[in-house]
């Protein structure tokens, strides 16, 4: 077990999950954070999502590092990255389909997401394999628990239940705030209704 | 088609309604000049990738296109990255070799529009729109043209955001703003209050 996790190693482990973690630090990968929170289901499968995405980018790069030209490392950084999107995208489609369509377009803009592209470029790109695992699991799920701690709130006060479960009665109007939840509702009325015009509101 | 433009505008605007390139929203939105530079090459980016986009779709990736039975349509994100990324490398060394003086003002900008969110967005939503019936929604995007318009509304959806942001905080540099928010804090703020003003246009028909 020690050789497993040297101290080093732990650090590059646990320090992304404390504050300093990229959300809250750098501000990186604010679109997603903001998009999926409005519910805590998707923010938990986005989350899990972008972990297990971050760890195999880490290593698959790490492991190719030497061998990509410099010229054209951020084409193939964002080859290996969309071929791990498609995976968990259709791995989603097949097991968590109501999931998946909730999170419509923001699993694809899993690649665009400025804290894999971070990770890959500040520390696959120089480091082991293991390590670099290490690191792309490390941050990920620092990304996922900043995550659940939103939807939570999110939910919570937004529509008064939590995983879709009612917590708080329906008549209690500070905990159905549509503010919360604002812009995600815009959005699913819009995909559900793609022929109505006007979303209504309540 | 009109209703595509003004829509893809106001009501699906890229940032308010979908948070779509947030990260260098927020970054690059402390002045006027480079604001508006970047929306326009986003906007100029947005207008090549989508069509480009819109016909691999259509013509190579959908079912039955390259041969009978041949689906590969789970290949579109690989594509729409692949095309996405060798564009703007693209443009980079037109713009270089063409114009010295657009790429200087340009500068950082351009390869970073690779892993915008708004990019790769609008391809996805152009992708799901593809599927509506043109019949019944005015909202879907029937042919090259349509794909074209909805890539110009979108650019300048996000151009006419980051502009008015970069105008508010340039004011906001000179008021007593309380200390806790300075910085991101009020910025987040004043998001927040443009995209309520902006859900108003919601409701909006053409």
């Amino acid at each position: 077990m020690s050789k497993l996790f040297s101290k080093e190693q732990k650090e590059v482990f646990a320090g992304p999950l404390t504050l300093t973690t990229p959300v809250v630090a750098q501000v990186l990968g604010i679109c997603a954070a903001l998009a999926v929170t409005s519910q805590l289901k998707p923010a938990i499968v986005m989350g899990l999502s972008v972990t297990v995405i971050t760890a195999f980018s880490n290593v698959i790069i790490s492991l190719i590092r030497n061998t990509i030209p410099n010229r054209i490392r951020i084409i193939v950084q964002l080859v290996v990255v969309a071929a791990l999107v498609t995976i968990v995208s259709e791995i989603l489609k097949a097991y968590a389909y109501d999931v998946s369509t909730q999170l419509s377009v923001y699993v694809g803009l899993i690649i665009t997401n400025c804290i894999l592209m971070g990770r890959l470029e500040a520390f696959a790109m120089m480091n082991g394999p293991w390590e670099s695992f290490l690191d792309g699991v490390g941050n990920g799920l620092g990304y996922a628990w900043i995550l659940v701690v939103v939807g939570f709130v999110r939910e919570l006060l937004g529509s008064g239940s939590l995983l879709g479960f009612e917590i708080v009665p329906s008549d209690w109007a500070f905990f159905h705030n549509d503010m919360m939840t604002m812009p995600a509702m815009h959005l699913s009325s819009w995909a559900a209704s793609s022929g109505r015009i006007a979303p209504s509101t309540r | 088609m009109l209703s595509l433009f003004v829509r893809s505008i106001f009501v699906d605007n890229m940032i308010f309604a979908f948070f779509l390139g947030m990260c260098s929203y927020l970054a690059v939105s402390k002045n006027v000049k480079t604001a508006l530079g970047l929306g326009v090459a986003v906007t100029f980016v947005l207008l090549i990738t989508v069509p480009v986009d819109y016909l691999l779709q259509t013509k190579v990736l959908g079912p039955d296109c390259l041969a009978e039975g041949v689906d590969l349509s789970f290949l579109a994100f690989i594509t729409s990255i692949a095309v996405i990324a060798g564009i703007v490398q693209l443009v980079e060394m037109i713009v270089e070799r063409f114009s010295p003086s657009l790429y200087a003002a340009l500068g950082i900008f351009l390869p970073l529009i690779a892993v915008n969110c708004a990019i790769m967005g609008a391809s996805l939503f152009m992708q799901q729109r593809i599927q509506m019936d043109p019949a019944t929604s005015s909202q879907a995007i029937g042919d090259v043209w349509d794909s074209i318009v909805y890539a110009l509304g979108s650019g300048i959806g996000w151009t006419l955001s980051i502009v008015a942001l970069a105008a508010i905080r340039e004011k906001m540099a000179y008021t007593d703003v309380p200390k806790p928010l300075r910085g991101l804090g009020i910025t987040f703020i004043t998001v927040g209050l443009m995209a309520m003003a902006f859900m108003c246009f919601s409701g909006l028909t053409i």
